[in-house]
Formats: C-alpha cells, sequence, structure tokens
C-alpha cells in the first residue's frame, strides 16, 4: 500500500529495496504521490521532477537487480534549490535565476547520482539562502507542516519540510548561519551543519563562500549519518574541501555516551528563550545525563557576538558572489539603453528584498574607509569565537586534554523559539536575523553542529543542538543517536494528513 | 550608525543595483538600523587578534598544468540572454571610443 | 600634485613601467580550460569555473604558480613565504564573475632589480612587485548597421588565463631606456621559457607612468598613466610624445593633472580620457574560496633548480669558457633558442677554434637562411648534421667554398648528413700533390700575365693564380697545398 511506503528510514527502505519486496518505481511512485498529495498546503518544491524520478528509479530497479545496489540506490531525495543539477533548472529561489539550466551537477548531487538516488523534485529556499524563514523565496513560501501557518524555518525551509511531510527520505539543505538545523529544529526533523570543508561547495550556488555547507536533513540520525557518509570527503574542484578520511558514521553509532563530558553554555539559555523551549532543551539534558553522560556548564561569552559579526562577513561574501548575475552571461536581462542602466535594472528586477539588503550592507562594509572597521574587525571576532570553541574542547595550543572545564561535545538549544507564524518578522530584518542566534556560533567557528528533536512547546517541535570539534561528525551523531535511541522524537508525525485546507494562510501568498 | 542618501545611492552604484526612491529610503532605514547593532562589536578589544584567513586550516591543494575539455559552444550560450556569431551580446559600454 | 615650474627649466624624466604579461601554460590560472585560446573561435576555450557560472570554485594551476616563482626569482626579487589571492571587485562584461581574482597587500614577490643595457651602458632598475592573477576575456566593439548603435561582443576564452603583473620602480629616465628594459625583460621571459613576451599577441602587456620633475628634484610630479600602447615602438613613442606634451605644459606655467591617458597610434598622440572616472573603489579582500599559499623553501629551491641560465650569465659563460668575442657571445644568446642550437652543435666540444667555428657558421649562414631564429630548435639543419659539417671541414675533406655547397644541400635535404653529400656530389678535396701539381702548371702557363706581375714584385697577383687554380679544381682544392705548390713553382720560375 503506498501509503506504508512513505516515513522510511534509509535502512528500512534499503532492506525493502534488496529483498525485492518493494521496487525503487514502487517506491518513487509512494512518494510521487504524497506530493501530490500534499503539495497543496506544505509547498516544499519550486520544480518537481517526476519524470527524472521515474527514469532514475527504473535505473536503479536494474542495478538492484543485477545485485550492484549501493546505499542510496533507488531512494527518493530532494535538493534544495541552490545545488546545481544539470538535469533541472536551479533558481536559488530567485527571479534571476528562474529560467536556469546547469551544465554540471553539485559535486555533492553527483555522488548521490553516482550511487543511485532518486530526486523527486528541487525544494524551496530562501532567495540565494538568506533568510530564516523560506518567506524570502521569489517564488512561494513553504509552510511548516506541523501549523500550516508558521513558518518550516530557513533558508532550506523546502527541503526541510518536504523530509517531515514524508516527501522524500532525505534531503540535502545548506547552512551558512543556520539554514538546516533551524528549520530542522521548527520542523521536528534531524538537520546536520558539518565541519567546514567536509563536504565539497562545488555546485553549490554561493551564498558565504567561507561559511556555507551543504547539510543533510532526515527523519533518524541513523539516515544522517548514512547520507554524510556517501557526500563527504575531499574534492578536487573544491580548494577549501579537506583532505581528511571519511570515517563510517553509521558504524560510529553505538549508542554509548558514558563519561562523555557535554559542556552546556549559559549564554545560549539567556537569547530570550521561550519557556517551553527551554524546558524541553533541559529534559533533553537529563535524559543525556542520565544515559552516562556528564553535564558541565561552561560560558562562551564571545559567541554572543555572533551574530553582529555574522551580518558582517556573510553579507560581505555575498556581495562579491552574487556579482556574476548581471544579466550578461545568464539569468534574468533586463536590457535598457547601455550597459550600465542594463545592470541597474536587471538586478533591481532579479532580486527581492532581502537579498539587495544584504548586497548592500556587504558591499559597505567592504568600502573603502569602512573595511577595517567592519570586515576585518569581524574577522578578529571570528577568531576569538573560534578560540573560545578551541578553548572549550581542549583543542587549543598546548591545552591539556582533560583539564578542567574542558568538554567532549557542547549541546545548546537550537533555536531561542519554535516556529514563528508566517509573516510575523518580515517587517523587522535584525528580528529575523534574532532566529539563527544559537546557530551562527557554529558556522563562524567552522564546527560541526547536528540539530535533533527533543519535544514539544504547544504543539510546536523543539530541537536541541550537539556541537563538536572539527571533523568529530562522528562523535556529535553518536550523541545525537543516544539520545534518540532513548526518546520517540523522530518517530512523531506531522498531522498532515488530517489538516484542513482552510489551515492555510492567506491565499495566493 | 546612520547613513545618508547619499552614501545609500553611492554603495548602490558600486553594487549596480538600481533603486527606487521608496526602496532608497526604506533601505537606508534598514540599514542604519542593523549597522547599529553592528556596531556592538566595536566594545571588543581585538586590537592583539588577528583576522581568520581560514576557519580550518588547510595547505591549498595545487592543480597540475593539464588541459581538459570546455564546454561547447553551444553550453557556453544556451544559458545567454542574447548571442551573436558564437560571442556574447551586450550593450555598449557608455564613454568608450 | 602639480608641478609649475619656470620656462627653460631642465626637466628630468622619471618612468615606471607595469607589465602584464600572459603564462604559457597548458592551462588556465584557477581552472582545466586550455590556455592556447588566441586563434580559436569565440568562447570554445569556457568552462563552467571560467564562465562565472553559479556554484563553481577556482583551482589554482601549480605550473603558473612555479612560472611566477622563476620569474620572481630570475628578477632578484623575495618571494613571501605566506602570500594570497585577494578579490579585486568591478563589473564589466569581460569579468564573468564580477570579480577577479588577483593578488593585492601580499603579491607572490617583492624588491627585484633588472639589468638591461642602453647606449652601451648598463643599467639596473627595481621591481617593485611581482604578482599573479587572471587575464578578462575579450570585449568587441560592434554597431548595428540598422541603427548605428553601439554593442559589444565577450569572447571569454580569454577569461581566466594566467597573467603576472610585474610592476617597476620609477627609476628610467627616458623612452629609450624604458624600451630597452622592456627589451631586456621580454628576452628575460623568452629565456625563462614563461611567456611568448609577444606583444601583438598581448601576451606582453604595458602600461606606462610617466611624470616631469625639474632636475636635480627628488620630489615626483604628478604621475600620468598611458594605457593602450601596444608594441615596443609605441611605447617609445608615446613617451617621446607624452614627455613633450608634458613638458611644453609646465613651461607655459600650467600643471600637471594625475590623469590616465591612453595612446592613439592613429594619431601619434596621448589622449585625455572623455569621461571624468571616479577611481573605483575595488573594495578588495582576501579570496575566500582559496587557501593562502605557503612558499616552502624547499620548493622554491626547486624552481629555482629548473630554471634556465639567465642571459648575461650565459653570455659571460660563453666568452669565458668558450673564448667567443663578446659581440659573437650576444649574439648567440639573443635567444634561449640560438643559445640551445649552438651549445648542442658542440656538444661538450670545448676547443675555441671549434666554438669560433661553430659560432661564425650559425651567426653567419645558418642565420642568414634562417627568418625565424626563435624556431632555430625545429631547423632541419640539426646541430648534429651542423657538427658533421664542422667535423668535415676540421678534417680537411672540405674547404670552406665547398663546405658552403654542403650547407646548402644540408639545408635542401633533411635526410643527408655531411659525409653522404660529399660523397655524392664529389665534393671531396683534393689535396693530392701530384694532381694539384699538374694543374697549377698548367694554370701557370695559362696564366703569363699574373705570373709575370707576381714576378715582377705584385705579391697580389698570385691571388688570382689561387683563384685559377681552385676553380680548375672545381672549387674543390685543398687551399693550403694549392698555395704551397703554386709558391713552388713560381719560385722555381723565378729562380729558373
Amino acid at each position: 500500500m503506498a501509503g506504508d511506503l512513505i516515513y522510511l528510514s534509509v535502512d528500512e527502505a534499503r532492506d525493502l529495496l534488496d529483498r525485492r519486496e518493494v521496487s525503487s518505481v514502487e517506491l518513487t511512485e509512494a512518494h510521487l504521490a504524497r506530493i501530490e498529495a500534499v503539495e497543496d498546503r506544505v509547498k516544499a518544491f519550486i520544480t518537481a521532477t517526476p519524470e527524472q524520478a521515474r527514469e532514475g528509479a527504473r535505473l536503479a530497479d536494474e542495478r538492484i537487480a543485477a545485485g550492484a545496489a549501493a546505499t542510496f540506490t533507488g531512494i527518493p531525495i530532494t535538493l534544495k534549490d541552490v545545488l546545481c543539477t544539470r538535469d533541472a533548472p536551479t533558481t536559488a529561489g530567485s527571479q534571476i535565476l528562474r529560467d536556469f539550466l546547469p551544465p554540471y551537477d553539485a559535486t555533492a548531487v553527483a555522488r548521490l547520482r553516482e550511487q543511485g538516488a532518486v530526486f523527486v523534485g528541487k525544494s524551496n529556499t530562501d532567495e540565494f539562502a538568506m533568510g530564516s524563514s523560506t518567506e524570502n523565496s521569489s517564488f512561494h513560501t513553504t509552510r511548516n507542516p506541523w501549523d500550516l501557518a508558521r513558518v518550516p524555518g530557513g533558508s532550506s525551509g523546502g527541503p526541510i519540510a518536504a523530509v517531515a511531510a514524508g516527501e522524500a527520505i532525505v534531503g540535502l539543505g545548506s547552512e551558512t548561519g543556520g539554514s538546516v538545523r533551524q528549520p530542522a529544529g521548527f520542523c521536528g526533523i534531524v538537520g546536520l551543519k558539518t565541519t567546514y570543508g567536509r563536504i565539497s561547495r562545488y555546485g553549490l550556488i554561493a551564498f558565504a563562500s567561507s561559511l556555507d555547507q551543504i547539510g543533510p536533513a532526515t527523519r533518524t540520525v541513523a539516515d544522517c549519518a548514512h547520507t554524510l557518509g556517501a557526500i563527504a570527503g575531499h574534492d578536487p574542484a573544491d580548494s577549501t574541501s579537506a583532505p581528511v578520511p571519511v570515517p563510517d558514521y553509521r558504524a560510529a553509532l553505538t549508542g554509548d555516551i558514558k563519561g562523555l563530558r557535554v559542556g552546556v553554555p549559559r549564554e545560549y539559555f539567556d537569547q530570550g528563550l521561550e519557556p517551553g523551549v527551554e524546558a524541553a532543551v533541559r529534559q533533553g539534558l537529563r535524559v543525556i545525563e542520565g544515559l552516562g553522560a556528564e553535564l558541565v556548564e561552561i560560558s562562551l561569552p564571545t559567541s554572543l557576538s555572533g551574530l553582529p559579526t555574522y551580518y558582517i562577513i556573510a553579507p560581505a561574501e555575498a556581495s562579491a558572489n552574487l556579482a556574476r548575475y548581471d544579466g550578461v552571461k545568464y539569468g534574468l536581462s533586463v536590457p535598457r539603453g547601455d550597459l550600465l542602466a542594463t545592470y541597474l535594472a536587471t538586478r533591481r528586477a532579479g532580486f527581492g528584498a532581502e537579498v539587495k539588503r544584504r548586497i548592500m550592507l556587504g558591499t559597505y562594509a567592504l568600502s573603502s574607509g569602512y573595511y577595517d572597521a567592519y570586515y576585518v574587525k569581524a574577522q578578529k571576532v571570528r577568531t576569538l569565537i573560534k578560540a573560545e570553541f578551541d578553548r572549550a574542547f581542549g583543542r587549543d595550543d598546548g591545552a591539556d586534554g582533560r583539564a578542567a572545564g574542558v568538554v567532549d561535545v557542547i549541546i545548546a538549544p537550537t533555536s531561542p523559539t519554535t516556529a514563528f507564524r508566517i509573516g510575523e518578522r518580515s517587517d523587522d530584518p535584525y528580528a529575523m536575523y534574532m532566529a539563527d542566534v544559537l546557530t551562527i556560533p557554529a558556522n563562524l567557528a567552522g564546527i560541526p553542529s547536528v540539530a535533533v528533536p527533543c519535544g514539544f512547546a504547544d504543539g510546536l517541535p523543539v530541537s536541541l543542538q550537539v556541537m563538536g570539534p572539527a571533523f568529530a561528525e562522528d562523535l556529535i551523531l553518536r550523541v545525537a543517536e543516544a539520545y534518540e535511541r532513548s526518546t520517540d522524537w523522530t518517530a512523531r508525525r506531522p498531522p498532515l494528513d488530517g489538516a484542513p485546507r482552510e489551515a492555510i494562510v492567506g491565499s495566493g501568498v | 550608525m546612520a547613513l545618508t542618501d547619499e552614501q545609500v545611492e553611492y554603495v548602490a552604484t558600486l553594487a549596480r543595483l538600481g533603486l527606487s526612491d521608496e526602496e532608497r529610503a526604506r533601505l537606508r532605514e534598514q540599514l542604519s538600523s542593523i549597522l547599529g547593532h553592528i556596531d556592538r562589536l566595536r566594545e571588543l578589544d581585538t586590537s592583539a587578534i588577528p583576522p581568520t584567513a581560514q576557519v580550518i586550516p588547510l595547505d591549498p591543494v595545487l592543480r597540475d598544468d593539464i588541459a581538459r575539455p570546455s564546454l561547447t559552444l553551444e553550453q557556453v550560450l544556451a544559458n545567454a540572454p542574447r548571442s551573436e556569431n558564437g560571442f556574447i551580446r551586450v550593450n555598449a559600454i557608455l564613454d568608450e571610443e | 600634485m602639480a608641478v609649475m615650474t619656470a620656462p627653460g627649466t631642465t626637466y628630468e624624466t622619471v618612468i615606471g613601467l607595469e607589465v602584464h604579461v600572459q603564462l604559457l601554460t597548458r592551462s588556465k590560472m584557477f581552472c582545466g580550460c586550455s590556455a592556447d585560446y588566441f586563434a580559436a573561435p569565440p568562447n570554445t576555450h569556457v568552462c563552467p569555473v571560467c564562465l562565472g557560472l553559479p556554484g563553481v570554485l577556482p583551482v589554482i594551476n601549480r605550473a603558473a604558480v612555479e612560472a611566477a616563482m622563476m620569474t620572481a626569482l630570475a628578477l632578484g626579487c623575495t618571494i613571501q613565504p605566506d602570500n594570497k589571492f585577494d578579490r579585486k571587485n568591478y563589473f564589466y562584461p569581460d569579468l564573468p564573475k564580477g570579480y577577479q581574482i588577483s593578488q593585492y597587500d601580499l603579491p607572490l614577490a617583492v624588491n627585484g632589480a633588472l639589468e638591461f643595457a642602453v647606449g652601451g651602458e648598463t643599467r639596473r632598475a627595481g621591481i617593485t612587485r611581482v604578482h599573479m592573477e587572471e587575464d578578462t576575456g575579450k570585449n568587441l566593439h560592434a554597431t548595428d548597421p540598422a541603427t548605428g548603435a553601439g554593442y559589444s561582443l565577450v569572447d571569454l576564452n580569454r577569461a581566466g588565463v594566467p597573467l603576472l603583473e610585474i610592476v617597476g620602480e620609477p627609476d628610467l629616465r627616458s623612452p629609450e631606456e624604458a624600451r630597452a628594459y622592456l627589451t631586456t625583460m621580454r628576452q628575460l621571459l623568452r629565456f625563462l621559457g614563461v611567456s611568448t613576451g609577444n606583444m601583438e599577441e598581448g601576451a606582453l602587456r604595458c602600461d606606462i607612468n610617466v611624470s616631469l620633475r625639474p632636475a636635480g628634484s627628488g620630489a615626483f610630479g604628478a604621475k600620468v598613466e598611458i594605457k593602450n600602447v601596444n608594441s615596443f615602438r609605441a611605447v617609445e613613442r608615446a613617451l617621446v610624445y607624452e614627455v613633450e606634451r608634458q613638458r611644453r605644459v609646465l613651461d607655459a606655467g600650467g600643471a600637471i593633472p594625475q590623469e590616465t591617458r591612453g595612446w592613439s597610434e592613429e594619431r601619434g598622440q596621448t589622449l585625455g580620457q572623455r569621461s571624468k572616472e571616479v577611481a573605483t573603489d575595488y573594495r578588495y579582500f582576501p579570496e575566500p574560496d582559496l587557501p593562502p599559499l605557503k612558499m616552502d623553501p624547499a620548493w622554491i629551491e626547486r624552481v629555482r633548480g629548473r630554471m634556465a641560465e639567465l642571459p648575461r650569465a650565459r653570455r659571460a659563460r660563453f666568452v669565458a669558457d668558450y673564448g667567443l668575442r663578446e659581440a659573437d657571445a650576444a649574439l648567440l644568446t639573443e635567444s634561449r633558442a640560438v643559445a640551445d642550437y649552438f651549445e648542442a652543435t658542440l656538444d661538450g666540444d670545448r676547443r675555441p677554434e671549434r666554438a669560433r667555428l661553430a659560432a661564425n657558421w650559425i651567426t653567419g649562414d645558418l642565420f642568414a637562411a634562417t627568418p625565424d631564429r626563435e624556431a632555430l630548435g625545429d631547423s632541419p639543419l640539426t646541430p648534429a648534421r651542423l657538427r658533421g659539417l664542422l667535423d668535415l671541414l676540421d678534417a680537411g675533406r672540405i674547404n670552406r667554398t665547398t663546405a658552403k655547397q654542403v650547407f646548402n644541400e644540408l639545408l635542401a635535404r633533411p635526410d643527408e648528413d655531411a659525409a653522404a653529400i660529399v660523397e655524392r656530389l664529389g665534393l671531396g678535396q683534393v689535396s693530392d700533390d701530384a694532381a694539384i701539381r699538374a694543374t697549377v702548371g698548367r694554370v701557370l702557363a695559362e696564366n703569363p700575365k699574373p705570373v709575370a706581375d707576381f714576378l715582377s714584385g705584385k705579391a697580389a697577383a698570385k691571388g688570382r693564380l689561387v683563384g685559377a687554380t681552385m676553380k680548375a679544381l672545381g672549387g674543390r682544392g685543398d687551399v693550403a697545398v694549392v698555395n704551397r705548390l703554386l709558391d713552388e713553382e713560381l719560385a722555381r720560375q723565378r729562380g729558373g
């Protein structure tokens, strides 16, 4: 029955496929039907790709029959529309790329395609990944499957909502300032931001080069481990990708965290946390303690400067990364009398308000007379933020690994609040930026962090994040999965199937 | 940090962003407000701190000097708004001979 | 800052050159497209990276960095142990990403010098810095035949080709010096094999900075930048014009504003730019897609070890080791192709006579027969085949006259070596006394007047007799033997 074929884990689907109980075509059709059924409410996709999916499923079945299946052969996946795909338009959520068809696949996409993964569609994103709610998509706003009047979070709201709604088994999103963890938290699923350089950025439409990372969005930690294993690893096409070996992340999920030292940073609990959020996270910490971990209160005061630091560095890099969108070589072009007028008109028509805001901010921060006070200053504060984490993990020079106060991982809430209502923060940019105050420090420090659901507040998902030292994805996934085993949060499903159509806010939005 | 209209216009020109009067006014307000939050960074003493050059230190991996196939002309021009005889066509740049 | 002076002031010309060099790598600076773009149809050497598509990333070409390092070392620069790339941000159709990856505040190398000869003297000009960057594409101007409106056509083949920027100190003092500096720079680049240095093809580009100041003043005058000089001759002409232009303005009591002017080849003038350009704020910041380069000393030494011997050093060695005259050594080290050819011909033979013989044949007959000396390495007359000719000369199998014939045959028939040619054409030298004596006898009998002239004291008449004997021998006579036997015979006649 098609309904039984959604909400499977990767391991479950793999098992059914390999035992030939279900074909990839059947599995894919079930997901395409699910997309049909819920998309009018969830609106996770920009471009659904059913024909490519069916063809992919067919080929996957042949491969499975030949006994040559890999982990992701025949598994339905959605890709955030900032990932270049050679067989589907890639818009970055923007009008300026609305008809753009890349001649190549992003490396992470190619690695999954090589495994025979089935791509069901390009999913929604805040324009150029700039946003915390997916409301900045120039196409439409995606809804939170748990409450269709609320945002799914952003910028990876599309793939995360799709996975939460059962429209795909796995999603690939991207992070610059929390854009996988925060929506994963709002939608009750697992979202991972890796160490900077763990996953190749080649083919990820750039927002902020020193921060961007692709991030798996999945319903279970094991699925996250599988996805990471498939796409991580050095890429000669990305000079910032790390030549660090890729361990077996799935095998790292031993369930054992006895004796682990868990840092609890007091500043992360001071950021205007909703009471329900704090309660759920603290309860999660108690569970983790019950599994044998030791909670250690720590202080990361410089993390409080993360938000302003980020809002200089990210827009500055973005202002340069988005200069290529000029209507000359590709993308939207609004021709006027001369070249300058064409540039101005094209970029005016092609970019939305948030993108313009950030380009302006970034250009200003790099401009003569302001570069030292803003860009250089922010990069110095970044050094401080990173150093603080290094000290906390005992990774700074000359550190004694087990000195007092040194911890193995750090756990904090993912966001100060649960999902807010659509339109609630659209008028106040900085209020919107505040949604990422707890996620941004890990991006600035380049360290990995995984968000996992830890309860509900007023019926909306709450999430905690597990941060670790660079390249310790195996450790943070182990902690996350051990916690997951002791709870049933990742087994919860949004009430989509019973949700009345009247729950859609403001028709035409 | 309050921005003037002239500053906003100058930055918009640098960034090749055409702005309506309304947009310029709104941006002036919003950017001034955001910069106000950002100016908090001045409170931190970073005089002895180096700016982050690489968040995860890496040695550069250099590429061997081997020529590889390029895109076909069709591929290069496939997304081009305007082309002519294999060239990409654009409007004239003013003040050039 | 303006310099205002009284008429009749003597001025000193202050010139600094900024040279952009296209490196001769197989692939581009940051992607694998072929860098050999010059004759290719438009937009056929373009990939997602150099097209600046969304999502692409640069990867540094090791050979380009090494060519840059080698050039920096040859210019005596200090290579900076940590250097990095930066983004230079501006909008232009030939700049796909909307920024150029270049080096700003931490360039590859600083503080070098270039020695060059001008007017029989050696001068030395400082090199401020050497840095790497990527080239832009090309913009061609076109006019719509229907409307007359101008538009542009963009070819991105050149976008991403590796460039070296070499900034010279303002140490040059005349247009002639500037030209000599450039010529020596190009020779050096060709010797190193890092560039063709060909200005006509755009492999070498030059921007000029020139100002005047009252002689003896230490201060610098307002600097005028001249762009669009596309040949060495244009560099010299533009400078001559501009120096004169500035002198006139200053003499008339005017001031020279700091500006950029374009050289117009057709008008023979530098022209001010029409629009008043606001200096562009390039908003340089470190390139986040590329980790900083670490110039490991062992790597620098490896590059230094591979560096070709520089022209001046090679010329000095030719004089010292082979006893060549300065003039010959200079000719033979004008280009690496010629210098390599010369030494290949010697093949380790250190005898000065052989060196001189080889030098004469190369700078004489071979140069005359080879219009493009740079391509000497491709000549069918290989060093080994030339050596065959020289060996026959040394062995007395042929003389200078017949050697010329053999030389021409060597050029015309790439498959035959010198000995075979001599055999085939029967050009072997006649050295046999008896044969030559008989011919001498006949020549003397047939040329009574020169004999009489010689015997009456006109020594020069003997030359005619030598010539006639050689001719009678079909040019194959051993000249030494001919001379000896003629002397004997003439002496016998004199002595009665």
